[in-house]
């Protein structure tokens, strides 16, 4: 069986750093399996060591936002936009456990699948797991895996949130928030919570009818707010220059700095 | 409080240009009511994809959905991707309109299991939680 097969466990000390090389070198499937462990058992964080010293920096971009404003269709177009620049880039879509089943439908990738392809983008699904604030508890780890796998972009997708949920604020260099047309009440609660966090906001719809008008009610509020289409990339490239312009290029840091600041 | 928590994670989608979609909905559906993390891919996938998909998310198994006709070919070319992937302890299973002189067939071949129209629910949920041993 090859050391990032299956049945490996945390005991197994000459596997597991079997499986963080691997993970430095960009094997997908160690890259995966090693997420399940973090994700599975909180004691196989004592693997996060094996990967220290290899930090590159990554880009940690969140996208949050109100359920179905439309953000896995913009991240989506962010990956495409991404990878015309040459950049490798990392996806964590989190979802929400059904806190009676402990089962959960992922479906965030359904809108990126055009990626599944392409050897140079890494998406992975998480569940909440009853995790509260927006993430999965190994949402952190996750993302500091790809780091060292090599991703150095590195978007997480939120649960779909308005208010509270904001965990992605600690994890997150730029965090923007999506929201869409038609949100009236919604969006005046969401500026007592997320609007308020988030570096950048974006309305998305931006050919729904009402967009024109959340537009100016965001503008009056906050300086950073931006017009996209996700359905035709629309504004995205825009998007992406202002991700890139609140993420300062010096002094980088990494996810593990960034947690534990 | 160090808890252990390993749903199953299970790849539910739909290859092929089949737009038949009520089924396979059903199944996702039902499969997370038992508790397991299922991703859905939605429709028009291709093997590859579909095999690409399953071991970036690591699932335990993939189980597709397949009414155009196309199912002969399409599930023995994902066997033959998770073996070139080296993943073949993903395990394959699936449903759909399957004629009865392909099942043995393609179970033969590798598929672990084929679920035709009527089949109980509980028999699919009972079939896919045993694929892993629990504990
Ligand atoms: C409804 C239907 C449609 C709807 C689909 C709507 C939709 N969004 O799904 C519409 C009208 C769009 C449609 C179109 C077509 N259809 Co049609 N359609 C049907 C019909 C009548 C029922 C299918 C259905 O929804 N069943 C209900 C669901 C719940 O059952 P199910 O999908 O079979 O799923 C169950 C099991 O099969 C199993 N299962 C299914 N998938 C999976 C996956 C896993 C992992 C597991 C464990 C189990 C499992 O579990 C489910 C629950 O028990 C069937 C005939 C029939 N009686 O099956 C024909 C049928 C499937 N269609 C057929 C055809 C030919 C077509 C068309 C090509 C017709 C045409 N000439 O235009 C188009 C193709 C469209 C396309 N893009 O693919 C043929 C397929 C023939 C074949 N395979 O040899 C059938 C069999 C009719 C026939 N007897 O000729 N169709
Ligand atoms: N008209 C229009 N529809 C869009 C746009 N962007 C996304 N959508 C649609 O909105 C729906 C939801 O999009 P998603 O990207 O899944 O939204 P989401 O915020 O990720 O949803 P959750 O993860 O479920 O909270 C889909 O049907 C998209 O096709 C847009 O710019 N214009
Ligand atoms: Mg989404």
């Amino acid at each position: 069986m090859s050391p990032a097969g299956p049945h490996l466990f945390m005991r197994d000390i000459e596997g597991m750093a079997t499986l963080a090389e691997q993970v430095k070198s960009g094997n997908v499937r160690a890259v995966s399996r090693l997420i399940t462990l973090l994700e599975n058992h909180r004691d196989n964080r004592q693997a996060l060591h094996l990967l220290n010293g290899t930090s590159r920096g990554a880009t940690v971009i969140g996208v949050t936002g109100y359920p179905g404003a439309g953000k896995s269709t913009v991240v989506n177009r962010l990956v495409s936009c991404y990878r015309r620049q040459g950049l490798k880039v990392g996806v964590l879509a989190v979802d929400i456990s059904s806190p009676v089943t402990g089962g959960a439908l992922l479906g965030d990738r359904i809108r990126m699948q055009e990626h599944a392809l392409d050897h140079g983008v890494y998406i992975r699904s998480m569940a909440t797991r009853g995790y509260h604030g927006g993430l999965a508890q190994a949402t952190g780890d996750a993302a500091l895996v790809l780091e060292t796998a090599g991703y150095e972009v590195i978007l997480i997708e939120t649960i779909g949130v308005g208010q509270n949920e904001i965990d992605i604020v600690d994890l997150a260099h730029v965090v923007v928030a999506v929201v869409a047309p038609g949100l009236g009440d919604e969006v005046q609660a969401m500026k007592a919570g997320l609007l308020e966090v988030a570096h950048i906001v974006v309305v998305n719809k931006g050919d729904l009818s009402g967009a024109d008008n959340t537009l100016r009610d965001l503008r009056e509020w906050c300086p950073n707010v931006l017009r996209t289409v996700a359905t035709t990339g629309e504004g995205i490239s825009e998007l992406a220059a202002a991700i890139l312009a609140h993420r300062p290029s010096s002094g980088v840091s990494s996810v593990s700095e960034v947690r534990n600041r | 409080m160090a808890v252990a928590s390993q749903p199953l994670r299970i790849l539910i989608g739909k290859v092929g240009l089949d737009g038949h979609d009520r089924g396979v909905k059903l199944i996702a559906r039902a499969l997370r009511d038992a508790g397991m993390e299922v991703i859905y891919t939605g429709l028009h996938q291709t093997p590859e994809q579909i095999v690409n998909t399953a071991i970036q998310e690591d699932v335990d198994a993939i189980g597709l959905s397949i009414l155009s006709g196309a199912h002969r070919t399409l599930f023995r070319r994902v066997l033959e991707l998770l073996k070139e992937q080296d993943a073949e302890d993903i395990a394959l299973f699936g449903g759909g309109i399957i004629p009865d002189e392909d099942v043995p067939t393609l179970t033969a071949a590798g598929v672990k299991a084929l679920f035709r129209p009527g089949a109980p629910m509980e028999e699919i949920v009972t079939f896919v939680k045993g694929l892993k041993p629990q504990g």
